[in-house]
């Protein structure tokens, strides 16, 4: 009874801790619509297929702006892609390298072991090249944001309108899920604005969801293995904890 | 006290049930920490490399790195291979025969890592000792490869290392 | 001598030169602990567990992680996603370091409500709030080394509470630092002191339980043990008692780590340390908030900070504030009740912590803090005057013989 009392106890203080963090986080008030996530939940996997559609939008479409800092062509091997079409795609981009012989640096085919090559060679470029405003990189992007993968989602969704009254300023975009409600990014996301191997309909809302589940697995390629570790974890604990309480119960049996 | 001899078993069973299981789950935590000194997933995705070798003229030694260790690559002139090739290989201390390692007889590729206790063996520039045999000298404790790379003289108990490789093109090769 | 006899040879030997095998025999089985401790003094030696564990995962993090402005930030995520088992080693260490507050913040509370602080054990007491600091520097500056905007303004705004000290407060704040603002020089000695300071707190804990085997532990009838009656060895009974509250504590801890471990961190962390732009809401970590409430809630930046280490410093002179002779607040009825209101005041400042200073927050706060500071400074020594406490019974194996003997039943559940 009394560890029940405590578990109880251990579990509001944890709460508090937990709630207190994603509260103070989403500040701005603006509620973000709830998606379903394969990647969600205890048993959550990431779905190849978004994962390699997402893989595609941000190739064709989010590249052009943002790097992907964190992520080497070898990680790809991830998404269900085989070591000779990983060597294909990194083959596709061209990759710095250097300084030769001659002290030059150069540019060669990428390898699997280069990571995603950025589109900017610095911040400073890349604000020039973006009216003053710093494309940010895109590895972390799901874990950097409150809430981070429904954000995307509600942000890639969420171009709208200016409600009338509210000027928006020269060179921003009005966006509902935005904290400020104005982004300097354009709507990046067109209905058919890419064309899906798979034959999926590209619709805006399915690019949305494709990139935003690809950048779940940027944020943590490990998450799969997490998990099924988790599972096996608990279970075990939940066993030896068993075990130990019956060892202790014995042990304790003839204290009066 | 008046423990049956059922209650004992039972609670000795408990005892060392529940002690397995905290060393198996000790176990299972050593592994982790022990494995995350292993190479990591970028350090293993760089354990190739390759190397354009056309501009290694007959006579000329390279030095490339891999795996952060230097490999040596001589372009061998045909005395070399031939003083290489002569060898009684009964004779070495780590019996190996001049054509088992090499791709190509000309281009001797060897890690350049003294066996001994891995110091950088001499023999590279031009100006360096090649010991008696005319290959590597590591001058740290003496000892003496000959042109192919093997061992002759002095504490080191094997051959210097051919790494893996292979030829992608004419000139081009892969190590690693 | 009268000490244990030890049957293997090896053993002798070595005891007879280095009698470490009569000090653990010495603390395991001769080491007399009272019989009716319950659950909550499992807390103590599942904090000695943390601390260990956060060690252990520390000094793995520290071989692949670099303090270096350039590099830090990537540096952790090279473990979190190139290291084998990286991911795991690194949410242990994180995670951990709440939980090893959990666990403290329990185990300091169990020592209140059971009077544990005072006589004999006041620098038994004094020591365990020496070490609470020792953790707070430690994981403040163990969170300014992912180098992310979090750990940057984190830093920016804690250093920066010693510019109030008059006169020296810049030029302290400037030795802090090792320049002008939070930059590479801080990232390396917070890398450093870090690293140390874990060690100095393990000392400070072998102080802290020399202290404790001095006078033995306090029990929850906070009366003194009178004999062999009373008290059961160390081991078998309470090692295998910790050993199975270190299994539920380690099948919660596994949840977290496994299916929440971020979920006591911040986005923003994820996001490299800019310099130029500060977060929209900058919070401490959780553990930090009560503290930060009360700092915040103070309108004068010199008093805000002064409340804010008062609110520490009021601990170590608890055992001179609570003058009552008696220990255990199962047999003071007003303590009782004031100490809840004391732990719910801790949690609402905790939760106002983490929230924006602004409105009824704001009031809230003042009210939490204010009512901290009157609990220690004035309801407690006033208490031992006004209190009349139940009926103390007469000793541990023999509480049904006092008039206490409701509550007592209570404990009874270990038995």
């Amino acid at each position: 009874m009394r560890a029940r009392g405590l578990i109880t106890a251990a579990a509001v203080i944890i709460a508090v801790g937990l709630t207190t963090s994603p509260v103070r986080a989403s500040g701005d008030g603006i509620e973000l619509p709830s998606q379903d996530w394969s990647f969600a939940g205890v048993f959550g996997t990431f779905d190849r297929g978004e994962l390699q559609r997402g893989f595609q939008v941000y190739k064709e479409v989010c590249s052009g702006c943002h790097s992907l800092n964190y992520i080497a062509f070898r990680n790809l091997a991830d998404l269900g892609f085989n070591e000779l079409e990983v060597k294909a795609i990194a083959a596709g981009y061209e990759v710095q390298d250097g300084p030769n012989k001659e002290g030059e640096m150069f540019n060669r085919p990428g390898l699997p072991a280069d990571r995603i090559p950025a589109p900017f060679p610095n911040d400073n470029a890349a604000r020039a090249s973006n009216g003053g405003a710093l494309p940010p990189d895109l590895s972390l992007m799901v874990d950097a944001r409150p809430d981070g993968a429904n954000y995307l989602y509600a942000l890639l969704t969420g171009y709208d309108d200016a409600p009338s009254g509210m000027t928006v300023a020269e060179g921003m975009n009005y966006n509902t899920y935005f904290p400020g409600h104005q982004v300097a990014m354009p709507p990046p996301l067109f209905d058919d604005g890419v064309e899906y191997a798979d034959g999926t309909k590209a619709t805006a809302a399915q690019q949305a969801r494709d990139i935003t589940a690809f950048l779940a697995w940027t944020t943590e390629p490990n998450m799969e293995a997490r998990k099924e570790m988790g599972v096996m974890a608990i279970l075990f604990l939940l066993i030896m904890t068993g075990l130990l309480y019956l060892s202790k119960r014995k042990i304790w049996a003839d204290v009066h | 006290m008046a423990e049956t001899q059922d209650g004992a078993t039972r609670r000795d069973f408990i005892h060392v049930a529940s002690g397995t299981m905290g060393a198996v789950g000790a176990a299972c935590v050593a592994w982790p920490l022990i494995h995350q000194m292993n190479p990591a997933a970028d350090t293993l995705a760089l354990a190739s490399t390759e190397f354009d070798l056309s501009g290694v003229e007959e006579g000329m030694t390279v030095t490339i790195v891999w795996r952060g260790k230097p490999v040596f690559v001589r372009h061998r002139t045909a005395k070399e291979i031939e003083e290489a090739a002569a060898v009684d290989v009964n004779e070495l201390r780590d019996p190996q025969a001049d054509s088992d390692r090499t791709t190509k007889p000309a281009m001797l590729i060897l890690v350049g890592v003294c066996t001994h206790l891995g110091c950088v063996p001499l023999g590279q520039k031009a100006t360096d000792p090649r010991g008696d045999w005319g290959g590597w000298f590591c001058p740290c404790h003496g000892s003496h490869y000959d042109t192919s790379g093997r061992i002759r003289k002095g504490p080191a108990p094997a051959n210097l290392q051919v790494p893996p490789h292979e030829y992608i093109s004419d000139t081009v090769v892969r190590i690693g | 001598m009268s000490g244990p006899n030890f049957s293997n040879s090896v053993v002798r030997w070595i005891d007879h030169r280095l009698p470490v095998f009569t000090f653990m025999h010495h603390e395991m089985h001769e080491y007399p602990t009272p019989k009716n401790l319950n659950y909550w003094w499992n807390f103590g030696s599942l904090a000695g567990i943390v601390l260990v564990i956060l060690i252990v995962t520390g000094i793995v993090l520290a071989m692949h992680y670099t303090p270096h402005v350039d590099y830090a930030f990537q540096s952790v995520e090279r473990i979190m996603r190139d290291v084998n088992y990286g991911w795991l080693i690194r949410y242990i260490h994180a995670n951990g370091a709440s939980f090893f507050f959990i666990v403290v913040y329990i185990h300091i509370f169990r020592g209140m409500y059971y009077g544990s602080y005072k006589a004999p054990r006041e620098l038994l007491w004094i020591l365990g709030v020496v070490i609470l600091l020792l953790m707070m520097a430690t994981a403040f500056m163990g969170y300014v080394l992912p180098w992310g905007q979090m750990s940057f303004w984190g830093a920016t705004v804690i250093t920066n509470l010693f510019s109030v000290i008059p006169i020296v407060g810049d030029w302290i704040v400037t030795l802090l630092w090792g320049g002008f603002s939070v930059d590479n020089p801080t990232l390396n000695r917070f890398f450093s002191l870090h690293f140390l300071l874990p060690f100095v707190i393990v000392g400070v804990v072998v102080l802290h339980i020399v202290a404790l085997h001095r006078f033995g532990s306090n029990n929850p009838l906070g009366i003194d043990v009178r004999g062999k009656q009373d008290s059961i060895p160390f081991h078998p009974y309470y090692t295998i008692k910790d050993m199975f509250g270190l299994g539920v504590f380690l099948t919660i801890f596994a949840a977290v780590v496994f299916f929440l471990p971020n979920a006591m961190g911040h986005a923003d962390n994820y996001i490299p340390a800019n310099p130029l732009v500060t977060p929209a809401h900058i919070v401490p970590e959780w553990y930090f908030l009560p503290f930060y409430a009360i700092l915040r809630a103070i309108p004068d930046k010199l008093m805000g900070v002064l409340a804010m280490f008062a609110a520490i410093g009021v601990l170590f002179i608890l055992p001179w504030l609570d003058r009552s002779p008696i220990r255990s607040g199962t047999f003071r009825p007003l303590f009782k009740i004031f100490f809840w209101l004391l732990l719910a005041d801790c949690v609402m400042l905790t939760y106002l912590g983490g929230k924006p200073p602004e409105g009824v927050y704001v009031i809230l706060s003042r009210l939490g803090t204010l009512y901290y500071f009157f609990h220690f400074l004035i309801l407690l020594p006033g208490l031992s005057i006004f209190e009349t406490p139940k009926p103390l019974p007469r000793s541990i194996s023999q509480p049904v013989l006092g008039s206490g003997a409701g509550p007592v039943t209570a404990e009874k559940e270990n038995s």
